[in-house]
């Protein structure tokens, strides 16, 4: 073979040309050197950055959070067996949380598929559950359309990661480059508009209703309907509650925003959509963690649901108005047929509960630093623009909870799968597709490290993502229901065996800060915002008995929630 | 209550295995399934019924249009349609009773297709009801071994697989 072949390799990567694909985050082996090897000119020359992450998760990871911080699809590379196995629990977050990227992975030679050759596995049927769709490549001529497909896929309709597994010889074979476009796939069709008449009977709705509250989600912010979302709000003046997935999707300093509802959401939220009369949910999934028993679940409400996916409609909640349809584009039909309406007596109610069910945590002292003042400190020094990834946790709900966003996009978090390690390599993707921004991820001491071999990366690509590490030396949030549930019984929580987080920074070339005093918060968020070149680790010493509150008990109803400590814990 | 569902899907490999992996893992219960190619050889018919209300159903056709391979379900329960099952029987038969299976393959129009000096195959074909009815009748005798292909389906009215995907 001369070098001037072309080959199935080459056809991927002029796919990813096109697709305007600039960094791909990925980790060679030998089921992919064929594709590395082709790629070794557009790294050298600069039309390609490949990020080399210290495991394929943290690659998974990075390019979920550079593909929600931008909105592009994110790439990912693995070789076959191991290399496509680390890929399945960023494959299974980016699903479960409907984001758009293409992971490609090696796979061993056509003829030795099925024979369980050296470093194979079944990496379709592995990931056909946890990825939108999943390609096996039998031809090189095959490559570009699928390559092309797949991230069409992915950004398409309810986005999701696509794979395409390419056997060695595969990638090697030579073919002949055939543009044939975009040729449609017919079992494939995103929806646009919704169904006039649906649309027409929502805002019919929306206009008689005396108790109403929009409950947004994710497809708002996938979508790009933020900007409509703000309209309607503030056209039929109906405060706005939101998922973990919908952070950021309204603007939480807006007089409007009433927060996130459920198990660890406000209080005020949680009353508001509990006790609403008419539910428009935009783009959201009724998830367990924001509704408890569905049974239960705001018995008053009519409820309106738009949303992307069909199979969402009516799954947990049944809607008096189903509307299938990209969110931005049924906000589009809906905002002028809504009519402008007043505050009234729901609306004093809302205020009422704001007023009377706020925030809370305890600011003595005496009792060390609290995690929450942690948060809101964050918020202040970054003056709520930066760009927040999170582990999972109770740090992830301190973050939730007390980390105002003001843009889409802003926010990165495992919702759907609850994946702890996502924060940090997410903070990498993001932080590369958004040089620009303060990235900052919040940690819990146990969380940081299921993907701390990152920092390497961090390091190499001189990023300065700052990871503010909320220490308690203990798996918190599954304490916290020891704590609660379990008389305590803190079976396997506890973490012994941490390591020093500054000299593991500094082993890593990164810089790191211990705190330990409430007066050296503050300053020491500011100072890791001068660091421009690295990142930085701050290792914040809070207790280890803080829990989150409020807290609704997983499956109970709103009634049985818990605002804030009971007497006695 | 049973429903009948038709998913014509694209003919390729893998395309099973996605659509039981998704009854699989969301819990639904398929009673019959059936598999095969269609005048379009890009195509291919599954015809599938599920037991469950209303909700499971609209679940199942829903999850089911997700899939990309999925070009269009079909939910039969208001449409007319006309079904076929077949069903092959072996039952236990000597020279003395011989003649009263075949009296009975008579009434239901069964067919014996091999004779053995201990048993007899029969197939029988018809729509669940009738088959149900068969097997119920035969087995007063012996029955050794059966086997039902599962229903398949074609609506009255529409033409052809193109439409709206459910």
């Amino acid at each position: 073979m001369t070098q001037t072949t072309f080959t199935g390799a080459d056809g991927l990567l002029r796919v990813f040309e096109q697709e305007d694909v600039n960094v791909v985050f990925g980790f060679p082996g030998g089921a992919v050197i064929p594709i590395y090897d082709k790629l070794y000119h557009k790294i050298q020359d600069g039309s390609i950055l490949h990020v080399l992450p210290r495991h394929e998760q943290g690659g998974a990871h990075a390019a979920d959070g550079y593909a929600r911080s931008t909105g592009k699809v994110g790439v990912v590379m693995a070789t076959s067996g191991p290399g496509a196995m680390n890929l399945v629990t960023g494959l299974a977050t980016a699903y479960m949380d409907s984001v758009p990227m293409v992971a490609i992975t090696g796979q061993v030679k056509t003829h030795a598929i099925g024979k369980d050759a050296f470093q194979e596995a079944d990496t379709i049927g592995v990931t056909m559950p946890i990825t939108k769709h999943n390609y096996l490549l039998k031809n090189a001529c095959d490559l570009p359309d699928v390559v092309r497909e797949a991230f069409y896929i992915a950004r398409s309709g309810r986005p999701g990661p696509v794979l395409i597994d390419v056997p060695f010889d595969v990638s090697a074979a030579p073919c002949t480059w055939h543009d044939r476009g975009f040729s449609p796939i017919p079992g494939y069709d995103p929806p646009g508009p919704g169904d006039p008449e649906l649309v027409r009977k929502a805002a019919e709705m929306i206009n008689a209703a005396e108790k109403p509250i929009l409950y947004i989600g994710g497809g708002v912010i996938s979508s790009g309907a933020s900007d409509l979302l703000r309209e309607l709000a503030h056209k039929a003046n109906i405060c706005v509650v939101h998922t973990t997935m919908g952070k950021g999707a309204f603007p939480e300093t807006d007089p409007l925003s009433m927060g996130m509802p459920g198990m660890h959401g406000m209080a005020y939220a949680s009353h508001a959509l509990q006790h609403a009369g008419l539910i428009i949910c935009i783009g959201a999934r009724f998830d367990d963690r924001v509704t408890g028993d569905p049974s239960k679940f705001a018995p008053e409400a009519k409820v309106i649901h738009i949303d992307v996916d069909r199979a969402e409609i009516n799954k947990v909640r049944r809607a008096d108005v189903g509307i299938h349809g990209d969110a931005k584009k049924v906000l589009e039909q809906l905002v002028p047929q809504v009519n402008p309406r007043q505050p009234g007596q729901w609306e004093a109610h809302l205020d009422e509960w704001r007023r009377t069910h706020p925030l809370s945590y305890n600011t003595d002292p005496e009792d060390g630093i609290a995690p929450q003042y942690i948060v809101e400190t964050l918020g202040e020094v970054t003056g709520n623009e930066a760009i927040v990834t999170t582990e999972v946790g109770q740090n992830q709900m301190w973050a939730c909870q007390y980390y105002k966003c003001i843009r889409p996009r802003q926010f990165l978090t495992s919702s759907g799968l609850g994946t702890m390690g996502y924060g940090f390599p997410a903070a990498i993707g993001a932080q590369l597709g958004n040089p620009d921004k303060v990235v900052v991820d919040i940690a819990g001491d146990g969380s940081i490290q299921m993907c701390i071999q990152e920092l390497a990366t961090a390091v190499v690509h001189k990023l300065p993502v700052k990871i503010v590490i909320l220490n308690n030396s203990c798996l918190g949030m599954v304490r916290q229901w020891q704590d609660l549930f379990y008389e305590k019984r803190y079976s396997a929580t506890l973490l012994t065996g941490n390591p020093d987080f500054v000299k593991l920074a500094e082993a890593y070339g990164a810089v790191g800060f211990r705190v330990e005093r409430k007066e050296d918060v503050r300053a020491t968020l500011e100072k890791s915002l001068e660091i421009t070149d690295r990142p930085t680790i701050m290792d914040f010493r809070v207790p280890g008995e803080e829990n989150v509150y409020p807290m609704i008990p997983a499956g109970k109803t709103f009634d049985d929630m818990m605002e804030t400590a009971p007497v006695g814990v | 209550m049973k429903h009948t569902i038709s998913a014509m899907v694209e003919n390729k490999p893998g395309v099973l295995a996605r659509m039981s992996g998704l009854f699989a893992r969301r819990g639904f219960n398929i009673d019959s399934l059936a598999v095969s190619t269609t005048e379009d050889p890009r195509i291919s018919r599954t015809t599938i019924t599920v037991n469950g209300d209303e909700y499971t159903l609209e679940q199942i056709c829903n999850q089911l249009a997700k899939l990309i391979d999925v070009i269009q379900v079909i939910d039969h329960t208001t449409h007319s349609y006309v079904e076929r099952e077949l069903c092959l029987c072996k039952v236990a038969s000597t020279r003395e009773n011989r003649n009263d299976v075949l009296q009975l393959c008579q009434i239901f129009r069964a067919d014996i297709i091999s004779v053995a000096p201990t048993n007899l195959i029969i197939q029988v074909t018809g729509d669940e009801g009738k088959i149900d009815a068969f097997v119920r009748a035969i087995g007063d005798f012996d029955i050794l071994e059966m086997v039902r292909t599962g229903k398949i389906l074609l609506d009255r009215d529409t033409n052809g697989t193109q439409g709206e995907k459910a």
